[in-house]
């Protein structure tokens, strides 16, 4: 019984195991190549930065939907800030702030409002989708090349890092919220608050403010993942990543989030994402259609999900 | 059901137990959290089957696959949590699983009879003797007592022959356990078996005809309930006298810690008392008093109207985390609902209020909760594989332990504590009542909340009731009985 749970605990990275493993074995060796790994962390950072908040959002029991929008409006205002002449930090750091400043609006909104999580960030996925466009003026704004651009380039240069800037902040923050979520108080309020709000409410924990500080990380997150998206498009775009929040949910999910609340972790987020990005490029490196990979990626959510529920009930 | 055997994994539930009863009987099953009662029942509603043993009804050899079976063969279970659809309509809920067909053609394509639905759910609540339920109200609208009326309806609709009862009255105010008594009586003459699970010992002495006591899993003695005391079903029960139940000694009341002026809840005329470190102070009444709103108004959980709190040099109501870090711990009357997080571990649900100390500044150890909570398991002698266990694997009584120990972890000055006793076995309740007992020796203070009478008048220095949103005149306890609390409580006899 105990080994059956550490099994199941290390379930998520043994599926991105087992998948990696297969499309080497369809494809050959150099699926797991050095440069194709790189590729292969190159596309998963976006999602995955995204994913560390959401992982925060679901902990506590809810949910966002607007992270897609807010990534879009993140390109955006990095694109203007640049267009504008700041420096490439400080249009990083906008873009930032603006989706804290989202996040902190879906927060606000949620507590002052009751209205639940899902119908909150239902209608600011749209909200802030339209401002994306009005700052924007309904084009994609070009914007001059920085070093933001090179954020998520491959390293070839013989500087000594061993993965391109993006993914080593990729990293840092997953280290970051992986120790938030398991040893600080405010980590282990958000657990508690998922698992049975009222239980938190009479314990002390002050509800409220840990909803909105962790819908602003959560929004913080979604706007640096902006930064990320623009430095793969060079444009300030507001019709980017339309559905992202999906695939965002879906990595946080697979990894053994509830959406129920008070479940989750960083190693199954990560571990997820990386799931799905794999399915992604090895399908297209084999030559299998898109639409084979979606089927694959949806197939995989239904039965991580129902894997977890038929373990939590064994226990 | 004789020689009825089930084991669960490596623990025996039940070894070889008997159990039989007659049509036109109420037979009480008694015993404590954890004596195989519920698995005993659950083996007669077919939600499990048994490893060994055979069952008969009517003389018929019976073995319900399925809970499903177990109705159609005449089996019907009320059980302590209600099991009702809360946006369906009364009838809708009556007949729900059994809906009749429409005549005809459209009833093989799953037409229901709308007819029939009402016809069948008058037919059911006048057998009961309530047709005043209206019929096509939500059931969800409808007190605990109508609610349970509703599903005892449902269980007539079907046509059962044998219902069982578990713990009945534990939602139920006192002039609700009375009709309900009344109610079984009259089952009990339309020749229905009962069967009547139940921790309160005086509902068994007053409902029913024979009592069987399980302990450990086997049969502890039976016999017709008209020549035993509730002393001796208790002894039966625990495998000791009741002289043990509540901790004795004297105590020395310290000077004023809690105060509460002209505090006025929603709801509620303003409320005044004093509590004195070393008190046990306690509030009765019956369900829907207004107890359990006065308890939340002071320790910060729902708005007040006006009046203070003056706790040490803090006058409030302050928010609960005030209340938490000026010394008061509450613990709640809904115990899965919002006293514990039954899905984090015992370690996380006895240390979430002060996790501050259990690892260097900002941070928390997880090492560190679990030693603390350890600790306490073992002070409280709290039945678990570990700290880390679900709090929701684990029984009534022990769940309500980790909840305690939480006040206990924090070192609360003052402990509010809403029916903390609610539920829980006999051997629980009465190593709550010795942990109270000490605490006030160690002159903190309690604000006790019960429904049952008999233990605050054991533990309790005073008493003062509430009736209808009013609290009456503190009094020592000493002045009390059972008698003179429930005048008050039901508002016979005027607060004085």
């Amino acid at each position: 019984m105990k080994r059956l749970r550490t099994f199941a605990d290390a379930g998520v990275l043994g599926g991105l195991l087992i998948v990696a493993l297969l499309f080497a074995f369809l494809i050959g060796p150099q699926f797991l190549s050095p440069a194709n790994l790189e590729l292969m962390a190159r596309q998963t950072a976006i999602v995955c930065i995204a994913a560390l908040g959401m992982t925060m959002v679901i902990v506590a029991g809810g949910i966002d939907l607007s992270v897609g929008s807010v990534i879009a409006l993140g390109t955006v205002v990095a694109a203007q800030f640049l267009r504008e002449g700041a420096w490439p930090l400080v249009a990083a750091c906008g873009a930032v702030a603006a989706g804290a400043a989202c996040g902190l609006m879906n927060g606000v909104l949620i507590t002052g409002l009751r209205v639940v999580p899902f119908i909150i960030t239902l209608g600011t996925m749209l909200l802030v989708r339209g401002a994306a466009k009005g700052l924007a003026d309904e084009r994609r704004l070009e914007a001059p090349i920085t070093w933001l651009n090179g954020l998520l380039r491959t390293v070839r240069d013989g500087s000594g890092l061993l993965l391109p800037w993006g993914i080593w902040v990729a990293v840092v923050l997953a280290v970051v919220v992986a120790v938030t979520l398991q040893y600080t108080r405010f980590g282990r309020h958000l657990f508690a608050i998922g698992s049975n709000e009222r239980t938190a409410r009479l314990c002390g924990v002050r509800v409220e403010r840990c909803k909105i500080a962790v819908y602003t990380i959560a929004g913080a997150f979604a706007g640096l993942a902006g930064v990320m998206e623009f430095s793969r498009l060079s444009v300030g775009d507001p019709t980017v990543a339309i559905g992202a929040e999906l695939g965002v949910i879906a990595a946080v999910i697979i990894g053994g989030g509830s959406l129920s609340g008070g479940k989750g972790t960083v190693v199954g987020t990560v571990a997820g994402a990386g799931i799905m990005t794999v399915i992604q490029i090895g399908c297209s490196q084999y030559g299998l259609p898109n639409w084979v990979q979606e089927i694959v990626t949806g197939t995989i959510i239904v039965f991580a999900v129902a894997l977890d529920h038929l373990r939590s009930k064994r226990q | 059901m004789r020689g009825v055997r089930k084991a669960f994994g490596g623990t025996v539930a039940l070894d070889g137990v008997d159990l039989a009863v007659r049509a036109g009987e109420v037979c009480a099953l008694v015993g404590q959290n954890g004596a195989g009662k519920s698995t005993l029942m659950s083996i007669l509603a077919g939600a499990i089957r048994p490893d060994a043993g055979t069952m008969a009804l009517d003389g018929a050899p019976y073995s319900p696959a399925n809970p499903r079976e177990a109705r159609k063969a005449g089996v019907a279970m009320i059980y302590q949590e209600l099991s009702l659809a809360p946006h369906l309509s009364v009838m809708d809920n009556i007949s729900l699983g059994l809906e009749p067909r429409r005549p005809g053609v459209p009833g093989a394509l799953g037409f229901v009879s709308r007819d029939k639905v009402q016809h069948t759910a008058r037919a059911a609540l006048r057998q009961l003797g309530h047709p005043e339920i209206p019929i096509d109200a939500p059931a969800g609208d409808l007190s605990p007592a109508g609610q349970q009326l509703v599903e005892i309806a449902r269980s007539l609709a079907c046509g059962c022959s044998v219902l069982v009862l578990d713990e009945p009255t534990s939602s139920l105010a006192h002039a609700d356990v009375q009709k309900l008594f009344g109610l079984i009586g009259r089952l009990k003459q339309q020749g229905l078996a009962l069967v009547y699970i139940s921790h309160f010992i005086e509902e068994v002495l007053e409902v029913s005809d024979r009592f069987v006591v399980l302990r450990d899993g086997r049969n502890a003695g039976e016999g017709p309930t008209s020549e035993t005391s509730g002393d001796r079903i208790v002894s039966l029960m625990v495998g000791r006298t009741l002289d043990d139940l509540y901790p004795s000694g004297t105590r020395t009341i310290g000077a004023p810690v809690l105060e509460l002026r002209d505090l006025a809840p929603e709801h509620l005329a303003p409320v005044s008392l004093t509590l004195h470190r070393g008190e046990i102070f306690g509030i009765a009444g019956l369900l829907g008093a207004g107890r359990t709103r006065l308890l939340r108004g002071l320790f910060g959980l729902d708005a007040v109207k006006s009046g203070a709190v003056t706790l040490g040099v803090h006058t409030g109501p302050g928010t609960p985390s005030e209340s938490w870090q000026r010394g008061m711990g509450m613990l709640s009357e809904n115990r899965t609902g919002e006293g514990l997080a039954t899905n984090l571990s015992i370690a996380d649900n006895m240390t979430l209020t002060r996790l501050k100390g259990l690892g260097h500044g900002y941070f928390v150890s997880p090492s560190a909760q679990q030693r603390a909570a350890r600790s306490w398991i073992e002070r409280l002698g709290i039945r678990t594989t570990g700290p880390a266990q679900r709090v929701a694997s684990l029984s009534g009584g022990n769940q309500q332990k980790v909840a305690f120990a939480r006040l206990l972890h924090h070192d609360v000055d003052v402990l509010v504590l809403d029916e903390p006793t609610r539920g829980i076995d006999v051997a629980s309740k009465a190593q709550i009542y010795k942990l109270v007992n000490e605490l006030v020796a160690a002159q903190k203070a309690v604000l006790i909340v019960s429904s049952y009478f008999p233990e605050l008048l054991a533990i309790c220095d005073r008493i003062a009731v509430m009736s209808r949103g009013r609290l009456g005149v503190p009094r020592p306890a000493s002045e009390w009985t059972e008698h003179t609390l429930l005048l008050e409580a039901s508002g016979a006899r005027p607060a004085s």
